[in-house]
């Protein structure tokens, strides 16, 4: 049984003072995670990752589609307690102590006094915050308020657990800790599922991940096979310190440093840039290819456009 | 009580005791002692009056003030902060939250309510050095009181479940005064015809009616409350917060929060 079932799932939000403007946030989208894998949602702002996630948490009412979560309908609550939820940027009552509110949530979520205490304080040293247990969370950082959610999500330990924009906002250390905490969480046996758009943590974690841009899906799969398709790149270094206006005109980038010069050019071009470089008279130094990157197949699908204006949030 | 909808009350209570809303109990206090010292030395046969009067009033406005400002961030504050996403992902349903919050503001009026009362003894005690058979009537008043600010603290998360903080005040509060009249509105609909009558019956019968759960004038004068009265009020109450409590489920139930 799939952990996650996305069935046609959509999204139109009516806009306007009259509400008859359609927006579309999400085309309908067919999705499955398997249990036990790390799987990544990736996207630019306004891709419609957030509102994905979401519908299948029953926050937002989806206009089309539908989404199995274990077998089940996110509806019912015997469902959701085998979920986690970390929301984007969360935001916690803050006139609780971190202790607190795991133990409201661990009340809420039904686990039994004794355990629930002995599961809040494990918990705490879990993510770092056995010192900090009894402080109100007024007091906390963002970091440390990314890692309150974290454990709330895992508090009742869940069989699956999605995380919205998990690394949003934390440090390299943080980001770290995080990456180190989904795959124990994986080794653990769980389902996790997260959205982001730093790539690079994409790739290091993922055993699937699925693009999506403007509302659509653009890509499913590991991460070997999707980059596998994209076209491939060379990288030539010549001694001198111009490039002939030919070459200029077929490469993608070109960088002079010193008595060298490197260009990055498709992979079909090879034996022309070869060519030109002969006809030059300029002494080749090495012909590398370039192994494709997650990053190379979502600018592929999404545009590079895009891409800067989701790594500026 | 479903022990979920138990832990939503408890800690809406917890809220607004850490938000410091009992403080308003020290106003209260200073207003209470201020009251009984000056009506002591000003007054001739009227002191009870003028501070069951007094006292009461003051019970009703603090209480309604609190009902509405808190009632409606009740909701919207837990929608515009976004802590209600990792409570209604729990297994919890749409309704315990509602329920919660609801009894957990309710509980908090109560206490605040039992304070003040204790206030107001107090300071019947000082200008008259003895308790009267008829002092036992403003429990009664006070009971209506916490009866009204059941309905107006069901109205204002009814209003929050769709509309915005401020909008919500202004219907929550623009309901309290019109309710204060609402005898005055059946009258008019008595005299009225046509479609002046249907319209302000109609009118009677949804707006909540404050004027019969007012009975502080009566109290003051020592006179006495009907049992019947009691068991009206109370039925009333109960329906109509119940009613406007499932008006806020079902349209929380339907909301998206985006």
């Amino acid at each position: 049984m799939p952990a996650i079932e996305i069935l046609g799932l959509e999204k139109t939000y009516h806009v306007g003072f009259w509400r008859k403007q359609a927006k579309r946030a999400l085309h309908p989208l067919q999705l499955t995670v398997a249990e036990g894998e790390i799987f990544g949602f990736l996207g630019p702002n306004g891709a419609g990752k957030t509102t994905t996630i979401k519908m299948l948490m029953g926050l937002v009412f989806p206009s089309g589609g539908t989404a199995r979560v274990l077998g089940g309908s996110i509806s019912d609550p015997a469902v959701r307690a085998q979920v986690g939820f970390l929301p984007e940027q969360p935001y916690f009552y803050d006139y609780l102590t971190a202790r607190e509110l795991l133990e409201y949530y661990g009340q809420l979520s039904g686990i039994p006094g004794q355990e629930r205490r002995q599961k809040v304080k494990a918990m705490l040293e879990r993510v770092g915050l056995g010192e900090a247990g009894n402080v109100q969370l007024r007091k906390f950082s963002k970091g440390m308020l990314q890692r309150v959610g974290i454990a709330q999500a895992i508090l009742h330990d869940p069989k699956i657990v999605i995380f919205d924009e998990p690394m949003s906002g934390l440090d390299p250390m943080g980001r770290r800790e995080v990456r180190d905490l989904i795959e124990q969480l994986k080794q653990e046996g769980k389902t996790v599922f997260f959205s982001t758009h730093i790539l690079s943590d994409a790739e290091a974690l993922c055993d699937r991940v699925a693009i999506l841009h403007q509302g659509q899906l653009r890509g499913v799969g590991a991460v070997a096979e999707l980059t596998a398709n994209v076209q491939g790149k060379i990288e030539l270094i010549w001694s001198g310190t111009t490039a002939p206006a030919a070459l200029k005109a077929i490469s993608a980038e070109l960088h002079v440093s010193g008595d060298t010069v490197r260009a990055v050019l498709a992979e079909d071009r090879q034996e022309s840039a070869l060519d030109i470089l002969k006809q030059s008279g300029l002494r080749l130094i090495s012909l590398t290819p370039v192994r494709s990157s997650l990053e190379d197949y979502f600018v592929s699908q999404v545009g590079p456009d895009k891409i800067s204006a989701g790594a500026g949030s | 009580m479903n022990r979920r909808v138990l832990h939503i009350a408890r800690n809406t209570f917890r809220e607004a005791v850490r938000d410091r809303v009992l403080y308003n109990l020290i106003a209260f206090a200073l207003l209470m002692s201020g009251a009984a010292i000056l009506v002591g030395q000003i007054s001739i046969d009227i002191e009870r009056l003028v501070v069951i009067n007094l006292g009461l009033t003051a019970v009703s406005l603090f209480g309604v003030v609190i009902a509405i400002f808190i009632g409606i961030g009740l909701v919207s504050k837990e929608i515009d902060r976004r802590t209600l996403y990792t409570i209604l992902t729990r297994p919890v349903r749409r309704w315990e939250f509602i329920t919660g919050k609801f009894f957990g503001l309710a509980g908090t009026l109560l206490v605040n309510t039992l304070c003040m009362a204790v206030g107001v003894f107090a300071a019947l005690l000082y200008v008259s050095h003895r308790f009267q058979r008829a002092d036992g009537w403003v429990l009664v008043a006070l009971y209506f009181i916490v009866l009204q600010f059941l309905i107006i603290t069901a109205l204002a998360l009814l209003f929050s479940a769709f509309s915005t903080p401020l909008m919500s005040a202004v219907f929550a509060f623009a309901l309290f005064v019109v309710g204060c009249f609402s005898e005055d509105l059946r009258g008019f609909a008595a005299m009225a015809h046509g479609a002046e009558k249907w319209l302000a019956t109609a009118a009677a019968y949804v707006i909540p009616n404050f004027s019969a759960l007012n009975v502080i004038t009566s109290v003051a004068h020592g006179q006495p409350v009907s049992g019947q009265l009691v068991l009206y009020n109370t039925i009333y109450a109960l329906i109509y917060v119940l009613m406007a409590l499932s008006g806020a489920v079902l349209i929380f139930e339907r909301r998206n929060l985006k």
